[in-house]
């Protein structure tokens, strides 16, 4: 019987040691959120997110790319030691819209009629410019090309003078 | 740098300026500045742009602002072509049939905008057809 207390009582000491030495190495709010903005910081795609905790509830807002972004910054947090569940405020940025090739190359097309010596080809959203351009008439043709929402307006094999 | 930082100038003229729905945003590689505002405010941004980037060769900025979303219908346009007169088609495109011809710096008027790029126009000789927006330039009162 005196056994039978004895290791008892041991055991309930050691769950007492275990707790304490747990709460002792529990991080704080401050630790966890230093931790995260580490993490976040040297995360390429967490760009332009913030984070907040409280009682090792993580809350994370700002601004992510996409919805696999958003998933993968949250699931970045959760692993982060200390947190204990993670509230996800971050909005997806709207895309940029960006008109489709046959239309866009339409477009293009109408758009360059009147400057003689300009060629345009459009792949993947993007109008490669050849040929020749005066500087005036560049000034004139690249807001138009802009307005017609590509993805982008190269000009490297454009020859202005 | 980044674009944010190489267009912060023209982003700032932009916000002090008066654009309206101003949105920046950067996507791959390349910053989007959309907006709505006047003729000389449009002027003013572009200059600027060609001087951060000089004949805008990096192709990292697409700057679609726009200074005819508040040019309503019956307001005169003039033909600024750049020498030949204006087409005045069938239909919303240049495969449709020519059925008329503005001269250059003829005053027009809008009768609707089909779309960003072609608008219903009207001559004083009473000639209605479809015509590219990058020729009509509204007189600004």
């Amino acid at each position: 019987m005196k056994k039978l207390i004895t290791s008892f009582l041991g055991i309930a000491i050691l769950v007492l040691a275990i707790s304490i030495s747990s709460c002792k190495s529990k991080p704080k709010d401050a630790d966890i959120k230093a931790a995260i903005e580490k993490a976040l910081a040297a995360d390429p795609m967490s760009a332009g997110t913030t984070v907040t905790v409280e009682k090792g509830v993580a809350t994370i807002a700002g601004e992510c790319k996409d919805e696999m972004c958003k998933t993968h910054c949250a699931d970045m947090v959760s692993k982060i030691k200390g947190v204990k569940s993670v509230v996800n405020n971050c909005a997806v940025a709207p895309q940029v819209e960006i008109a489709a090739d046959d239309p866009l190359a339409a477009a293009v097309n109408d758009a360059i009629k009147d400057f003689s010596g300009v060629t345009a080809t459009v792949t993947d959203g993007i109008i490669k410019l050849g040929g020749t351009i005066k500087k005036d008439m560049w000034m004139k043709l690249k807001p138009v090309l802009d307005g017609l929402k590509p993805k982008k307006v190269d000009p490297s094999g454009l020859t202005i003078n | 740098m980044t674009l944010q930082e190489k267009y912060k100038n023209l982003v700032d003229t932009a916000t002090t300026s008066g654009v309206s729905n101003l949105k920046v945003r950067e996507q791959d590689g390349v910053l989007y500045v959309d907006g709505d505002t006047s003729g000389a405010v449009k002027q003013q941004l572009w200059t600027l742009y060609e001087k951060i980037d000089p004949n805008f060769l990096s192709g990292d900025l697409v700057m679609n602002i726009s200074s005819v979303a508040g040019v309503n219908e019956g307001a005169k346009l003039k033909v600024t072509t750049n020498r030949s007169n204006l087409n005045i088609r069938k239909g919303p495109g240049t495969d449709h049939e020519i059925i008329g011809k503005a001269a250059r710096h003829e005053i027009v008027s809008l009768i609707r905008k089909e779309n960003d790029q072609w608008w219903v126009i009207k001559t004083d000789d009473g000639e209605e057809g479809y015509s590219y927006t990058q020729y009509l330039t509204p007189i600004e009162n």
